[in-house]
């Protein structure tokens, strides 16, 4: 009895040893890091990060014309300022707060009226945004690709089922980043090239080349964990719902699907992280995802310590909460 | 009612199985037919054929008059009028009882939701799990399941039940019940197609007794001419195996 307690707390005791030396090690490491950049004397600067998120920028509204400021009306939060030059006349719609003239100040031509400062988005948030968006778009139209392809996969008419394996092994078959290329170069100049031949007016931009390219690329994974999904759910629960009448479309919609998603969720889960950090190569056709922006910080700045650490931060935080929201649609479901 | 026409069925893969060969029956409404025979002797296949599960090669099968193997006909209306209960149960287990008996007839008989969830509560009522509507099949017992699985056949308000094996998966104290169901339905008049080893079911129960071998019907009649004389040998030596 004894014997056991103090066992007991000698495991405790150990447990908390060994968790207070994972700490150490996580603190060793950075520390280990920072040490090393102050003996090449890199300069850091964090101070100086958060502008890339959010910074103020000074807009103001300077007078085209020269001449005296003939009346200056107030109303509620814009006033207006109206100028008298020799034979022209000049009238300003500005915010009433920051006016810098009163009525009778002399004005030459590109002097100052009013200057305000405006609250802008910096180039980390503006990445983050564009990867945002890419994701979503590609995650939702590359789980629509993926049921589809999925369902063809496991369906007996060879025009479907041979399709689909071709366009699976297809896309797992070569680099993503080829693929991108493909998309951008060669695809894209194609369509583009066509819809200018046939009198459009408009061209589909690149960013879609780049959305279009993911979107595939994961539709060929989702559809073999939609069809594993599918072949996990045992052939009575088919049978079952056939034999009630129902049809192929119904039975996969209130049946079949509905029991697979709990199936299909954790490792669709996987491959949309996957998804978010691949977007990071459509910088390579020029579309300024969040890689991409920092890459740009990076030369204009040479912060490029602290940039990057920032950059894979933003991707974490990402990540971290597309798998929270799973996990909290897996239990609801 | 149910006409079946020198139907073959052949299975090739894993490797090739004739099971069944030039089966030919006529089933008329009211009646109450059981399948008996050795496993591997096509009982299954035999069932699973009348609703086209499987698909016979050759032959016809003809429902109330209508073809089911012409490739015209809506086998999803035929399967709607043909109610079947499977030896697995096969509920949905991600509805409740009272949903997994509204969704075909909601979805295939197009009924309103109170229709579907009153005609469920009269069935659930009929084979004695009400009190269950709520739960969730995992959470009942095996003969529970089963008769919920009746219910859900019965919702759709079918002219012809097969059962295939409705009790071997069953402990024995559970059997009684899912029994006692299907006594009342067949004394209702339901027309049945019942693949059973009990063969107390059978001798109370059936107006026919069907004994199938090597995927061919070896001999039927009445209860009382098979479990008393019957005039095959194999059919001597399966009812002396089992009884
Ligand atoms: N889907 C299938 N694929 C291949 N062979 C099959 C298939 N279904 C049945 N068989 C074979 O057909 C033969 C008849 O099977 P069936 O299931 O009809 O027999 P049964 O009389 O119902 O037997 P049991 O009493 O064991 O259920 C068996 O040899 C079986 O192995
Ligand atoms: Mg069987």
């Amino acid at each position: 009895m004894e014997s056991s307690n103090v066992r007991r707390f000698n495991k405790q005791a150990a447990y908390y040893m060994w968790a207070g030396v994972f700490f150490l090690l996580v603190f060793a490491v950075l520390l280990g890091i920072y040490y090393s950049t102050k003996q090449i004397d890199y300069v850091w600067g964090w101070s100086r990060i958060p502008q890339y998120f959010m910074y103020d920028e000074m807009v103001e509204t300077r007078s085209e014309i020269g001449g005296t400021v003939d009346s200056v009306l107030v109303h509620g939060q814009k006033a207006v300022i109206r100028i008298k030059g020799k034979g022209e006349e000049g009238s300003y719609t500005v915010p009433a707060r920051s006016i810098r003239v009163s009525e009778g100040d002399m004005i030459f031509v590109g002097d100052v009226l009013e200057a305000h400062k405006e609250r802008q988005w910096g180039l980390l948030l503006v990445g983050l945004w564009i990867t945002l968006k890419v994701s979503v778009i590609a995650v939702i139209l590359g789980i629509l690709l993926g049921i589809l392809t999925g369902l063809a996969r496991i369906s007996s008419n060879p025009v479907l089922k041979w399709s689909s394996i071709t366009y699976i092994e297809l896309i797992r078959g070569s680099p993503l980043l080829v693929q991108i290329f493909i998309w951008y170069f060669v695809l894209g100049t194609l369509i583009n090239k066509l819809l200018e031949k046939n009198g459009f007016e408009f061209l589909i931009p690149g960013l879609w080349f780049g959305i279009a390219a993911l979107a595939c690329f994961a539709g060929a994974y989702v559809a073999e964990i939609v069809r594993a999904g599918i072949q996990s759910i045992h052939r009575g629960q088919t049978e079952a719902a056939r034999s009630l009448g129902m049809t192929y479309v119904q039975c996969m919609g209130y049946v079949i699907l509905p029991q697979a998603m709990r199936r299909i969720l954790p490792p669709l889960a996987g491959q949309f992280i996957s998804l978010i950090k691949d977007s990071s190569l459509l910088g390579a056709i020029a579309i300024r995802e969040l890689t991409k922006a920092t890459r740009e910080g990076v030369s204009s700045s040479f912060m490029t310590f602290e940039l990057w650490f920032v950059c894979a931060i933003l991707y974490l935080v990402l990540t971290f909460s597309l798998s929270m929201i799973l996990q909290y649609v897996e239990r609801r479901i | 009612m149910i006409d079946v026409r020198n139907i073959y069925k052949t299975f090739f893969v894993p490797h090739e199985v004739r099971a069944l060969v030039d089966v030919s029956n006529k089933i008329e409404a009211g009646e109450v037919v059981v399948v008996i025979g050795p496993s591997g002797s096509g009982k299954s296949t035999l069932l699973r054929c009348l609703n086209r599960l499987e698909t016979a090669e050759t032959g016809h099968i003809y429902i109330d008059g209508i073809d089911i193997l012409n490739s015209k006909t809506d086998i999803n209306k035929i399967r709607a009028e043909v109610g079947m209960v499977f030896q697995s149960f096969n509920l949905f287990p991600h509805k409740t009882v009272l949903n997994n008996v509204t969704l075909a007839q909601r979805i295939v008989r197009k009924r309103r939701k109170e229709e579907a969830a009153e005609r469920a509560m009269k069935l659930l009522d009929k084979v004695g799990i009400q009190d269950k509507a709520n739960a969730y099949p995992d959470q009942l017992s095996g003969g529970q399941q089963q008769r919920v699985a009746i219910a859900r056949a019965l919702a759709m308000d079918p002219k012809i039940m097969l059962f295939d094996e409705p009790t071997s998966a069953l402990d024995p104290e559970m059997i009684g019940e899912v029994l006692d169901a299907m006594k009342t339905l067949a004394k209702e008049g339901m027309t049945m197609v019942v693949v059973t080893h009990e063969m107390g079911f059978a001798r109370e129960v059936a107006d026919r007794v069907i004994f199938m071998d090597h995927g061919a019907i070896v001999e039927q009649g009445t209860p009382e001419h098979f479990f008393t004389e019957p005039s095959h040998e194999r059919t001597k030596l399966f009812l002396s195996q089992i009884l």
